[in-house]
């Protein structure tokens, strides 16, 4: 069974379609990966497979369940790093964690191993407000993978991480974390790279559906002209 | 739904402990407001329907202003996603909202009502006290339950501040009139009446039709 | 769709108002109190049923915006509201002139009906400001709804609080209609007929207009390409929703075969 399966997923803003006839079946384990420019519907898009809004229009299935009937099934099966930390300000690292952990069912005992994980367990009782933000984006990261998600959504994961950190993350939100992903980058080199499935979206419709392989760098520069 | 509830709780009165953004503001604005009273009136000591007043109005827009506060770390910080991803049910937002309103309710209540006795009330605290505790809690309940959904309802709007008074003010009318005759004989100098059973009966089905209306509503507000 | 029956309903609203205001004037017997003046209760207290009945009316219809999702709902609902609205102006003026007329006072406390009016007006001015502070139709929409509900349940609430709070020692100057003699009682049914009529000739004429209004934004759109700014002649902009369900923007050839 694929991990996603959308059939002419449409979403609309007031007049305005921000997603028009977006097509795609992605299996598990793999990553797809959203080129656009901005306002193309690529955050749109990651939110309605996050359940956070109801598609309008075509079907969408997401881990077997269908979406708005059935999200709340599959909630706790997927988690979300968009450009929103979606962490409280007030609160320090641990504190936050463990709201999110205890609103998912998890143990707080895990809070502890992903804050190692992250790297922020020496200023996790420091609030969060006197962090950087490459700090508090690990944090995000790591209230994303919190639950252990089969499905991950990434809304340019790397931004404010620098290279070590980078590599920090990798075994959790990488290619080798074994999630199935869904990635909206405007990195070409290094999304293609992480890619099986490339996605490419311009003003809410899908122009580019193909998998890494079959897709030039040069291609997705096209997206953006 | 209770850990859930529970967690909410938690958080908001962890928030609210590191803040101190809306407990103090409501205390010291009621504390306040009797003083311009006094002035307002120009009396040194009231009692019956016009301390029942004063007291209500005083309580009706601190209250407010502990409402208007209500969502906005939520919606300025993502919370809401954060909570909308988790697979819980979401009327547990709105009994932890409520419930967090209610405890500010009470502790605006512990300060103001001993300095409404302190400043200007006539009959002493000891001998109101019974008869207004409860009167008090009915319309805590019913202020707790509009006040959530009004502020819920105001906080992604453009003008958040001024519409949740707008909004609120004539929907907790009621409340005010049910609590300020409840109350004025109870405040009254002379012989000590409890609250009329009816204006409590009155207090107590506006309190259950509203928290259910709320209870019915507010998944549509969180929702897109 | 929306445009059959206005001719009918027109008409026979204009022949029940005539009817009405023939009877008030020529039929309806001079009250002894208060003279002329009284027969201003045969508009004031209709305006108000039928207003306060809107109000309910619209909050019912967003029940079933909110159960169907369907945005015509939410246009009935705040056809409903705005209607009203306007005709809650009409209860306080008309219910002003009276007090006036009978007491010297321009407002007067001891009238629930028209204090707990007052209430319920103050409330349900704040939808049209509501709408316009979101941005998002769809959300504006929904939002919209759950006002009108909580406002609408609330309506019925507020008049038996004020009503108990009222002192029982006044007499209820304007109110009191269960006990009308003949003339004026038939006189009252009627003009409350007129009224009703006028109401919902006057829902049924906003609701074609929106109606219009937005199928004519949908094709422009369909002509001009979707990412361009479509205006329909606006001065400025205006709280009511704008859009029909985005099926509708398929179906604009549709429309033109079932006829406007």
């Amino acid at each position: 069974m694929p991990a996603l399966e959308v059939e002419g997923l449409a979403r609309h803003y007031g007049e305005r379609k921000a997603l028009s006839g977006v097509s795609l079946s992605l299996q598990r384990g793999r990553t797809l990966v959203v080129f656009g420019p901005n306002g193309a519907g690529k955050t749109t898009l990651l939110r309605v497979l996050a359940t956070l809004l109801r598609p309008q229009g075509g079907s969408v299935r997401v881990l077997g369940s269908r979406l708005p009937e059935e999200s709340w099934a599959v909630r706790g099966r997927l988690g979300l790093l968009g450009h929103e930390p979606l962490l409280y300000r007030e609160l320090t690292a641990r504190e936050n964690l463990r709201f999110h952990a205890r609103l998912h069912g998890v143990a707080d005992e895990r809070v502890g191993e992903l804050l190692e994980l992250v790297a922020m367990d020496r200023r996790s009782r420091e609030p969060l407000k006197t962090l950087s933000r490459g700090m508090v984006q690990r944090v995000a990261l790591a209230r994303a993978v919190l639950h252990d998600p089969e499905l991950l959504l990434l809304d340019e994961p790397y931004a404010n991480l620098d290279p070590a950190a980078v590599e920090l993350v990798a075994p959790l939100i990488g290619v080798c974390s074994g999630r199935t992903r869904v990635i909206c980058s405007h990195d070409p080199t290094g999304g293609l790279a992480e890619a099986d499935l490339v996605l490419g979206l311009r003003a809410g419709r899908q122009v580019l559906l193909r998998p890494a392989a079959d897709v030039a760098r040069a291609e997705i520069a096209e997206l953006y002209r | 739904m209770r850990r859930t509830v529970g967690a909410l709780l938690r958080k908001e009165l962890l928030v609210e402990l590191r803040t101190l953004e809306s407990v103090p503001g409501m205390s010291l604005f009621a504390v306040t407001t009797f003083v311009v009273f006094h002035f307002a009136l120009n009396r040194n000591v009231v009692e019956g329907d016009l301390a029942a007043g004063i007291l209500w109005v005083t309580l009706l827009f601190a209250a407010i202003l502990g409402v208007n506060r209500l969502f906005v770390a939520d919606a300025e910080e993502g919370g809401f996603d954060g909570f909308l991803l988790a697979p819980v049910d979401r009327s547990a937002m709105l009994l932890a909202k409520a419930l967090t309103l209610l405890i500010y309710l009470l502790v605006l209540e512990l300060v103001a009502v001993p300095a409404f006795a302190l400043l200007l009330l006539g009959p002493s605290l000891g001998h109101v006290l019974p008869g207004l505790v409860g009167v008090l809690a009915l319309g805590d309940l019913g202020v707790a339950a509009i006040g959530t959904l009004v502020a819920a309802l105001a906080v992604r709007t453009r003008a958040r501040d001024l519409l949740g008074p707008l909004l609120a003010l004539p929907l907790l009318v009621p409340i005010v009139i049910g609590g300020a005759r409840a109350s004025t004989p109870v405040l009254s100098m002379g012989h000590h009446a409890g609250p009329p059973s009816r204006w409590l009966l009155t207090l107590g089905l506006y309190d259950l039709v509203f928290g259910l209306i709320a209870y019915a509503l507010f998944d549509f507000l969180l929702e897109d | 769709m929306y445009g059959k029956g206005l001719r009918a309903l027109s008409i026979s609203t204009a022949a029940v108002m005539t009817a009405a205001l023939g009877l008030v004037f020529f039929y309806a017997p001079l009250e002894a109190e208060q003279g002329f003046l009284q027969k201003i209760f045969y508009v004031h207290v209709p305006l108000a049923i039928v207003s306060l009945c809107g109000f309910v009316a619209g909050g019912i219809m967003a029940i079933q915006h909110l159960r169907t999702r369907d945005p015509a709902w939410d246009m009935r609902s705040y056809v409903a509201i705005h209607m009203s609205l306007i005709f809650g102006v009409g209860t306080l003026i008309t219910g002003s002139i009276w007090a006036k007329g009978s007491w010297g006072h321009w407002w007067v406390w001891n009238e629930p009906t028209l204090v707990s009016f007052l209430i319920v007006f103050l409330l349900y001015a704040t939808y049209q400001p509501l709408r316009f502070a979101i941005e998002d139709p769809e959300r504006q929409a929904r939002y919209a709804s759950v006002f009108a509900i909580t406002a609408g349940a609330f309506v019925p609430l507020n008049f038996i609080a004020v009503r108990m709070s009222t002192a029982y020692v006044h007499p209820r100057v304007l109110g009191a209609t269960s006990n009308l003699p003949g003339p004026m009682a038939l006189t009252f049914v009627v003009a409350l007929a007129g009224i009703a009529l006028l109401y919902t000739t006057l829902f049924r004429y906003e609701l074609t207009a929106k109606h219009a209004r937005a199928q004519l934004r949908a094709l422009r759109r369909r002509l001009a390409g979707d990412d361009a700014l479509v205006s329909v002649s606006r001065r400025g902009r205006s709280a009511a929703p704008t859009t029909l369900h985005p099926a509708a923007m398929m179906t604009a050839r549709g429309a033109g075969r079932d006829g406007l």
